[in-house]
C-alpha cells in the first residue's frame, strides 16, 4: 500500500477524469471547426496531475505546451481554462494567452510557444526563491523533444550550479511530433543526462499516477529542504497525435499496434483499478467522481461559449506596464 | 549643483550601486561580472555579496533565468558582453521578456529586468562578432524599451530609470564610451526615458544621433558652422519609446533631416526616423532624407579597414552638404 492519503489519491483521480474529459471536450470543439491550438493529453494524465498533487499552494509551475494537466492539476476552473482557450475575456489571461495559460493567484507561470523557453526561467523563479528564502518549489515540464534544446542544457545547468529548487520533469512520449525519439536522441533514457550536471535522474512509469506523485513528492522535497533540483523522466505515450491534424497517424509514421499496446495501459483506467483494487474507494463513488466531472466540463463549455471576447481596448493594453 | 567628472563606465558603476543600495531585490548577473571586462561593475561583489552573480557562459540561459526572476520579485540587471551575442539571448529577450506581461493578461505578471548590452565600436578591430550594432533589431519588439546613452550624465540618470521601471529595458552601453569623461552631479538624479535632448541648436540641418556617432555628429555640426552651416543635433538617448515630438520640432525649424548611426542602414534606426517623417512630417522637408550608417558590409577585423564601414565625421560633413 502507498503511503499516500485517501484524500489525496481521490483528488488525482478526481483531477485526471476531469482532464480527461476536458481533452475530450477540447477534441469535440477543434472538430467543430473552433480554431484551438490543442495537443492532447491522452494517455498523459498521470504525469503532471499527479506530480502537481505533491505541491504546496504557493509553489509554481512552468507549464509546457502539451495539454492542460499542470493547469487542471495545479488548481484552475476548467471553465477559465476553457474560457481562455476561446479567447473569452472571463479567461485566465483575459483572452490574450489563448494557449499561453497562466494564472498568478495559482502560481502557474506562462505556458511557452517556444520549446523549452521556459526551462531557464524556471531556474531564475528558483534563484528568486533562494534570495527571498519563501521555501517555494518550483516544478518544470517540457517533454522529449524539447530535451534536446540547448535552454534544457542552460536552464538545468544553472538551477544545478545554484542549487535552487526546481524538479524538472521530462514527459518522454517517444515522438516529437511525427519524428521517433530514437531519430533524434542519442541516449536511450533521457534521465542519464542528470549525471551531467551531478543532480539526480529518475526514471518513473508515468502512466502510473501513484508511482510519479512518489517520484516528485521525493523530488519536491529535497529541492524544499536545499538539496537542489532533481530531472525526473516520465516515460508515457500520447494516444492521440501531436495536434488535431494527426489524428489518422498522418503518414504512418507510427504503427496502429504500437498505440493499440499503449491504450491498454491507460492511466486514468490504470488508478481506477489500483483504488478499487486498495479499496480506496467503491465503484459507486467513482462512478460520482466521473459523472460531476463530465457536468463540470458540459457546464465550462456553457460558460466559455457564451462569454464575451475581449474589447479593442483591451486588446491594446498590458504590452507595457503603465 | 556641485559635480564631479567620471567616466561613463563608472557612471554606469555608480548608478548600479546607488540602485542596489536602495532596493535590495536588485541583483546583477553576468559573464565574469566580478573582474569584469568593461570594469564596470568591477569589484561591486565586495559590496554586495552574493547578490552579483558571475554565470556560466550561457546568454539565453541566464538571461531567460532573469526574467524568471523579475517575474518573482526581483530585480534583475543582466550584462550581455557583446552586443553580438544577444543573438543567442534573443528568445529570452524577445519572445519571453517582451512578451510574457501581455501573453498572461496582464495584472500582477510584470517582468523588471534590465540586460545592459556593450554595443557599437567597431572600429576597435573586433570584427563582426565582437563590433555590430544590433540596437535596431530589437527596437522592432512592443514590450521592450530599449536606451543607449552617449554622456556619463545620461548613462548613469537612465540605468537608474532603467533599473525602476517595471518593463524589460534594452540598455546599451557603447564600448568606446566607457572611458569617456564627463560631469556628473554629486547629488542623486535619474533621467526619463523616451526623452531626446537637443544637444546642439541650429536653423539650417537637423542631425538625429545617438551614443558614439552623436559625438562626431556634434564634431560635423563644428566643422559645418564654420562653412556657414548651423546643424541643430538631437541625442535620441532612448530609441524606444522613440521622442518623435523632439524631432518633428526641430524639422520644422530647419526643413532638412540627416542621421546618424553605426548600424548598417537597411532597417536601421535612420530608417525609423525617415519612415516617421515620411508619414508625420514630410511637409517640413525641403530636401530628401539623408541617412549616415554603416556600410552594408560584413565588419572586417582588421583595426584600420573596419573605420571604413562605419560613418566618419568626414562622411557627415559630406552628407549634410549634399542637401545644401
Amino acid at each position: 500500500m502507498p503511503d499516500i492519503s485517501r484524500e489525496t489519491l481521490l483528488k488525482i483521480y478526481r483531477n485526471m477524469v476531469r482532464l480527461r474529459f476536458f481533452d475530450d471536450k477540447v477534441n469535440e470543439l477543434v472538430a467543430s471547426g473552433i480554431g484551438i491550438t490543442q495537443h492532447s493529453t491522452r494517455g498523459q494524465e498521470a504525469t503532471t496531475v499527479a506530480a502537481c498533487a505533491a505541491l504546496e499552494p504557493q509553489d509554481y509551475v512552468m507549464p509546457y505546451h502539451r495539454g492542460w494537466g499542470w493547469a487542471i492539476g495545479k488548481g484552475m476552473d476548467p471553465k477559465i481554462l476553457l474560457a481562455e482557450l476561446l479567447g473569452k475575456k472571463t479567461g485566465c489571461c483575459a483572452g490574450k494567452g489563448g494557449v499561453h495559460v497562466a494564472d498568478w493567484s495559482l502560481r502557474i507561470m506562462g505556458r511557452p510557444g517556444v520549446q523549452a523557453a521556459h526551462v531557464p526561467l524556471a531556474a531564475g523563479v528558483g534563484l528568486s526563491i533562494k534570495f527571498r528564502k519563501t521555501w517555494d518549489v518550483v516544478l518544470c515540464f517540457f517533454g522529449d523533444g524539447a530535451s534536446n534544446e540547448g535552454n534544457v542544457h542552460e536552464g538545468i545547468n544553472l538551477a544545478s550550479v545554484w542549487k535552487v529548487p526546481v524538479v524538472f520533469i521530462c514527459e518522454n512520449n517517444l515522438y516529437a511530433l511525427f519524428t521517433p525519439y530514437e531519430e533524434t536522441t542519442s541516449v536511450k533514457d533521457i534521465a542519464d543526462r542528470a549525471q551531467g550536471y551531478g543532480i539526480p535522474g529518475v526514471i518513473v512509469d508515468g502512466n502510473d499516477a501513484i508511482a510519479v506523485y512518489e517520484v516528485a513528492r521525493e523530488a519536491i522535497e529535497r529541492a524544499r529542504s536545499g538539496k537542489g533540483p532533481t530531472l525526473i523522466e516520465s516515460k508515457t505515450y500520447r494516444i492521440h497525435g501531436h495536434t488535431a491534424m494527426d489524428r489518422f497517424h498522418l503518414g504512418g509514421y507510427r504503427p496502429k499496434e504500437e498505440v493499440e499496446e499503449w491504450e491498454k495501459k491507460d492511466p486514468v483506467n490504470r488508478l481506477r483499478e489500483r483504488l478499487i483494487e486498495m479499496k480506496t474507494a467503491s465503484e459507486a463513488e467513482l462512478g460520482e467522481i466521473e459523472r460531476r466531472a463530465k457536468q463540470e466540463i458540459e457546464e465550462a463549455e456553457k460558460f466559455a461559449k457564451e462569454s464575451p471576447y475581449p474589447t479593442v481596448e483591451e486588446i491594446f493594453c498590458d504590452t507595457y506596464v503603465e | 549643483m556641485a559635480s564631479r567628472e567620471m567616466t561613463y563606465g563608472e557612471a554606469i558603476r555608480e548608478g548600479l550601486r546607488e540602485e542596489m543600495r536602495r532596493d535590495e531585490r536588485v541583483i546583477l548577473l553576468g559573464e565574469d561580472i566580478k573582474i569584469n571586462v568593461w570594469a564596470v561593475t568591477r569589484e561591486l561583489h565586495k559590496d554586495f555579496g552574493e547578490r552579483v552573480i558571475n554565470t556560466p557562459l550561457s546568454e539565453s540561459g541566464f538571461s531567460g533565468a532573469a526574467v524568471g526572476a523579475a517575474l518573482t520579485g526581483m530585480r534583475p540587471v543582466v550584462e550581455i558582453m557583446y552586443a553580438d551575442f544577444t543573438m543567442y539571448a534573443a528568445d529570452s529577450i524577445a519572445n519571453q521578456a517582451a512578451k510574457y506581461r501581455y501573453m498572461c493578461g496582464g495584472g500582477e505578471f510584470k517582468v523588471p529586468v534590465v540586460f545592459r548590452v556593450a554595443g557599437g565600436g567597431s572600429a576597435n578591430g573586433g570584427g563582426c562578432h565582437h563590433g555590430q550594432s544590433l540596437e535596431a533589431t530589437f527596437i522592432h519588439f512592443p514590450g521592450l524599451k530599449v536606451v543607449f546613452p552617449s554622456t556619463p550624465y545620461d548613462a548613469k540618470g537612465l540605468i537608474k530609470t532603467a533599473i525602476r521601471d517595471d518593463n524589460p529595458v534594452l540598455f546599451y552601453e557603447h564600448k568606446l564610451l566607457y572611458g569617456v569623461k564627463g560631469e556628473v552631479p554629486e547629488e542623486e538624479y535619474v533621467l526619463p526615458l523616451g526623452k531626446a535632448e537637443v544637444k546642439r541648436e541650429g536653423k539650417d540641418v537637423t542631425i538625429v544621433s545617438y551614443a558614439w556617432t552623436l559625438h562626431k555628429a556634434l564634431r560635423a555640426s563644428e566643422q559645418l558652422a564654420r562653412e556657414r552651416i548651423e546643424a541643430e543635433v538631437i541625442d535620441l538617448r532612448s530609441l524606444r519609446p522613440l521622442d518623435k515630438e523632439c524631432i518633428l520640432n526641430s524639422l520644422q525649424k530647419t526643413s532638412k533631416l540627416v542621421t546618424a548611426e553605426e548600424g548598417t542602414k537597411m532597417g536601421g534606426v535612420g530608417a525609423e526616423i525617415a519612415a516617421v517623417v515620411a508619414e508625420e512630417g514630410l511637409q517640413y522637408l525641403d530636401a530628401p532624407v539623408k541617412r549616415i550608417a554603416g556600410a552594408e558590409v560584413i565588419i572586417p577585423s582588421s583595426r584600420y579597414a573596419d573605420q571604413m564601414v562605419i560613418p566618419q565625421v568626414e562622411d557627415i560633413v559630406r552628407g549634410v552638404k549634399e542637401l545644401f
